[in-house]
């Protein structure tokens, strides 16, 4: 079973380097693209066949440890081999 | 005295902070590697600047789930004396010691240079000896010392008198230009509840003696210093 946390900076954080790259790429001619807000993508494996085991235990992990809920969200995606 | 510095992979500040104490305060000083939990009796822990775990994930992410962190944490809560510097207040906030979080600079560079701080609060052990109305010189080098919280947090900080010290101009006003990287209500430090845990971005054990040009730094050992002799 394959996870992907996907983490993302909580609504309301300033993000400098979104900032930053919506600037260059408006200086490259997407002016029309906007808000942009860097995440997070966080891949791993597991052995482990129960489905709810592992969405339980890979989101107990991205709520300690992947994403600080001080600051970011979080949200975990289970694909089957 | 006795001060215990722990050292996690990347700290680069522990031998500033041994230096400075040892051998310009006088006082004991051992360094605690993060996998051991015997902090060897100390009176007060420092956890010093640097990069651990590469700034891996998130600043501080990972060295706060180090071994010795747990007996730090125990430490703390017995009332001991817990003093994070630049990375260590990034571990201080990430093992939720310390509210709030210290994100990326808001101009995205690394600032090197000295900033003046107002110190807010002097009935802190780490600040019982410095000046309200006196602004301390003291050096930053940092690229995530943006200190952020919501605003309950900060409600609650400020109430309580929990910001210790707050960037500003040589004057002592608070101002958006004394602001290096952007955080909060320009503060530079904050204490917990219990006044026994504070976390500051700057570095005081880099500004201890005359050869370096500056001795700012001695007001907030001298404090702790002073705060174990009465004790003691």
């Amino acid at each position: 079973m394959k996870v992907r946390v996907i983490v993302r900076l909580k609504k309301g954080v300033l993000d400098p380097q979104g900032k930053a790259i919506e600037k260059t790429a408006a200086k490259q001619g997407y002016e029309k693209f906007k808000g942009f807000r860097l995440g997070k993508i966080i891949e791993f494996q597991t052995d482990e066949t129960d489905r709810e085991t592992v969405l339980r235990q890979a989101e107990q992990l991205a709520d300690k440890f992947l994403a600080n809920t001080v600051i970011e969200n979080y949200e975990v995606q289970i694909e089957d081999n | 005295m006795r001060f215990s510095i722990l050292v996690f992979p990347g700290s680069n500040c522990d031998y500033d902070a041994y230096h400075s104490i040892r051998h310009v305060l006088g006082e004991e000083a051992a360094f605690i590697w993060h996998g051991d939990i015997d902090l060897q009796s100390p009176d007060c822990v420092i956890l010093p600047g640097g990069f651990s775990y590469g700034d891996y994930l998130r600043c501080g992410a990972m060295a706060a789930f180090s071994p010795a962190m747990e007996s730090v944490k125990a430490f703390a809560a017995t009332g001991g004396l817990v003093l994070g510097i630049c990375n260590g207040f990034q571990v201080l906030t990430e093992t939720g010691m310390l509210p709030g979080a210290l994100l990326r600079n808001r101009s995205l560079s690394f600032i090197c240079k000295d900033v003046y701080l107002k110190t807010e609060n002097i009935d802190l052990p780490f600040t019982r000896r410095l000046d309200k109305n006196a602004p301390i010189r003291i050096p930053i080098a940092h690229a995530e010392g943006n200190y952020f919280c919501d605003q309950e947090t900060l409600d609650e900080l400020e109430s309580g008198n929990r910001v210790v010290f707050r960037y500003c101009d040589r004057n002592g006003q608070v101002t958006e230009t004394a602001n290096p990287n952007g955080s909060l209500n320009n503060i530079a430090g904050i204490t917990n509840r219990e006044g026994n845990v504070l976390g500051m971005m700057p570095h005081p054990e880099r500004a201890m003696e005359t050869i370096v040009g500056n001795t700012d730094g001695m007001g907030v050992f001298q404090s702790i210093l002073t705060q174990f002799q009465e004790v003691h």
